[in-house]
């Protein structure tokens, strides 16, 4: 994994609340080998009226979010079901930060696991930012990840992360290879436990 | 030591090492993959690994499996179950693929092969694999770079949680399920009541439920945001248990039992919330908007978000209202319905079948629905139960093993504007396909609505019926 540095970039700013898994990439996407890019089908559905046009008042659909890396939405961002697919759809489409005021459990550690930085703004600091008119015109917001702080023109807002996702964003760690590094206490743990429950393992 | 919750129990049995930010490193029992498991698999060869404990890992088709005798066979999602099979062969894990006489929904297949048992942490990236705690395992969903991971190490990290303890004093009343218990605790409880929270399900009602009760019950757990929900293990667990084709048998068998009597809360165990609520209060409930939150009594009314002082959640309601095209105000028995699904891991045990077979007996129903069985296993149960006649006769289909119209993967799909009486576990707008309207309730009601056409109260059809 890439380690997170501060983003300069513009921002969309989505700014709905309670987008679920579903909304982020209905279900019937997610058979596609990741290889040919999720980026697509991001917020599919909502992206397009009933007609399957797309619809104009949605700022995924704005040109001048075309360069977003930054999302901001309200409340709940990424409740629903496990799928780590609704955070490849962000990261294909050149996501690598969402601001919200909160985020759904499963979603937060998959995001993080994909570089993807699920950044707790307070209610009123996503308020101040979706109403900013250089966010609403495009213009580049910068996030620092080491600061904890969102900056748009002279203002800055700070923001809150997990210490341990902050500390594996910024150093890039990768999960797998941190437990390699385990490789012995695993090992005892299965000796000790092989002892101790001898029923746990399939007949 | 001071008295510990299960939670912290199974918790404490399973940390191999704790880290300086207080995560844990813990042992998976059991890791169940599907066919959505493909990019787990994909992310370990693309590091030239292969599985870690392939004895402890199983896999099985669900979500993509054809589940209706005349679906033509979709390519895609045969190449989707084709993939599981091949990547389970070529890491020696084992596979109940399509037309396997084990094959079913993870959530079915794990428990009634005796896979899943007390005491155990069990993974699957999936998340309603809170379901196994029924069974008093610690079991919760994962994304997929998790899956890679456990695929590779047989462990996960986690960030201990904290722990809720719901109990539900009194009896249910006849004609009520542990559906009805499920959805009437998130109506009141609300859909982000437990995020990221560990749930012991305690009280008499609980107890008086079957594993299969539990089993719906602990499924419906993510919908109030947690992260998993167990009951502690009892004599309805190890009668469950004892014989199972994967579980412990002879002198292990009561070795374990020794072991899963140890589990449940000790006397004075602190939680971080406690809620008791009451079993006679609980009415059959269906939901009316888009979030399983979102739902009522069936003898109340489609609620009016006028009556709402948050202005968000009025909002909200107004929303779920223009999808689901109700009204305020209008009785929730009033609501006529396009089709029913019986099926899905929430409801699609015998148990479920029977429930919905004792309506629909010498009845037919006025709108077209689908029963599918969760597993190979309850399949032929059914039919040798003659289940499999009384819905034929009612003008049902009886469809094969799987996710099905749960989420329609797998192509059954709800029509764009067709409203669904269905058993499954999320309404989310979209959920049962574009534009479709879903309103959860039990089994029995379920069957209900199909011989009403319209959402009733199946307590009115049962008059003579109820055991
Ligand atoms: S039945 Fe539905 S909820 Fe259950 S695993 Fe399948 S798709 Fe998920």
């Amino acid at each position: 994994m890439i380690a997170f540095e501060t983003i300069e970039a513009p921002a969309c700013p989505l700014g709905l609340e309670n987008v679920d898994t579903d909304q982020l990439i209905p279900a019937r996407f997610m058979q596609t080998p990741r290889a040919q890019g999720y980026g697509g089908f991001l917020l599919h559905d909502l992206r397009r009226d009933e007609g399957g046009a797309m619809r104009g008042d949605l700022a995924v659909n704005d040109a001048r979010y075309g360069a977003a890396q930054i999302m901001i939405a309200r409340a709940n961002f990424g409740c629903g079901s496990s799928r780590e697919a609704a955070v490849y759809v962000l990261a294909d489409a050149g996501y690598r930060c969402v601001l919200a005021p909160s985020f759904g459990d499963i979603f937060a550690s998959n995001a993080v696991k994909n570089g993807v930085l699920p950044a707790r703004v307070s209610a009123s600091g996503i308020e101040t930012l979706l109403g900013d008119p250089g966010v609403l015109a495009g213009a580049p917001i910068r996030v620092d990840l080491a600061a904890q702080t969102v900056s748009v023109g002279n203002k800055s807002i700070a923001f809150e992360v997990r210490p341990d996702w902050k500390k594996q964003l910024l150093n890039g760690w990768d999960d797998v290879d941190l437990t390699r590094s385990y490789a012995q206490e695993i090992a005892q743990f299965v000796e000790r436990d092989t002892a101790q429950r001898p029923w746990a393992v399939p007949r | 030591m001071p008295p510990r919750t299960i939670i912290d129990k199974i918790w404490d049995a399973h940390t191999i090492a704790v880290r300086e930010d207080g995560d844990c490193l813990l042992w998976v029992d059991r890791h169940l993959v599907h066919e959505g498991s493909h990019h787990g698999f994909a992310q370990m060869k693309q590091r030239g690994a292969t599985a870690a404990r392939p004895d402890l890992t199983f896999g099985t088709a669900d979500h993509y499996v054809p589940t209706r005798p005349t679906a033509p066979v979709d390519p895609d999602a045969a190449r989707m179950i084709r993939q599981l099979t091949e990547n389970c062969a070529l890491n020696g894990v084992a596979c109940f693929g399509h037309g396997d006489s084990r094959q079913g929904i993870a959530h079915v297949v794990a428990p009634e092969l005796g896979l899943t048992l007390p005491g155990l942490l069990v993974v699957c990236g999936d998340s309603h694999t809170s379901t196994h705690g029924a069974l008093g395992a610690y079991a919760f969903g994962v994304g997929a770079s998790e899956v890679a991971h456990v695929l590779m190490t047989q462990t996960i990290w986690q960030s201990r949680p904290k722990r809720i303890r719901i109990s539900i004093e009194g009896q249910l009343g006849p004609g009520l399920s542990a559906k009805d218990m499920a959805l009437a605790i998130i109506a009141r409880l609300g859909a982000g009541y437990a995020a990221g929270c560990a749930i012991e399900y305690a009280g008499e009602a609980v107890r008086a439920l079957s594993i299969e009760g539990r089993l719906t019950l602990c499924n419906l757990s993510i919908e109030s945001g947690s992260r998993l929900g167990l009951v502690a293990p009892d004599e309805t667990t190890f009668a469950y248990v004892r014989g199972r084709p994967y579980a412990p048998q002879g002198d292990d068998f009561e070795r374990a039992v020794a072991d899963w009597r140890g589990l449940a809360s000790d006397p004075g165990a602190v939680f971080d919330r406690e809620v008791v609520l009451d079993a006679r209060e609980i009415a059959p409930t269906v939901t009316w908007g888009v979030s399983p939150e979102q739902a009522a009594p069936i003898g109340g009314r489609v609620p009016d978000p006028a009556s709402l002082s948050d202005p968000t959640k009025a909002d909200a309601w107004r929303d779920a209202l223009a999808y689901m095209g109700l009204t305020a105000g209008m009785r929730i028995d009033d609501i006529r319905v396009d089709r029913v699904f019986i099926g899905s891991c929430t409801n699609s045990r015998i148990e479920d079948l029977r429930a919905a077979a004792a309506v629909l007996a010498g009845r037919t129903a006025r709108v077209p629905g689908l029963v599918s069985p969760g597993s190979a296993s309850v399949k032929r149960q059914a039919e040798q139960e003659g289940l499999d006649a009384i819905f034929l006769a009612a003008g049902l289909e009886w469809g094969g093993p799987g996710c099905s119209m749960c989420v329609g993967m797998n192509g059954d799909l709800v029509g764009p504007g067709e409203r669904c009486a269905s058993t499954t576990n999320r309404n989310f707008k979209g959920r049962q396909g574009k534009g479709a309207r879903t309103h959860l309730m039990s089994p029995a009601m379920a069957a209900a609505a199909a011989v009403a056409g319209r959402l009733c109260d199946v307590r009115d059809l049962m008059a003579g019926r109820l055991a």
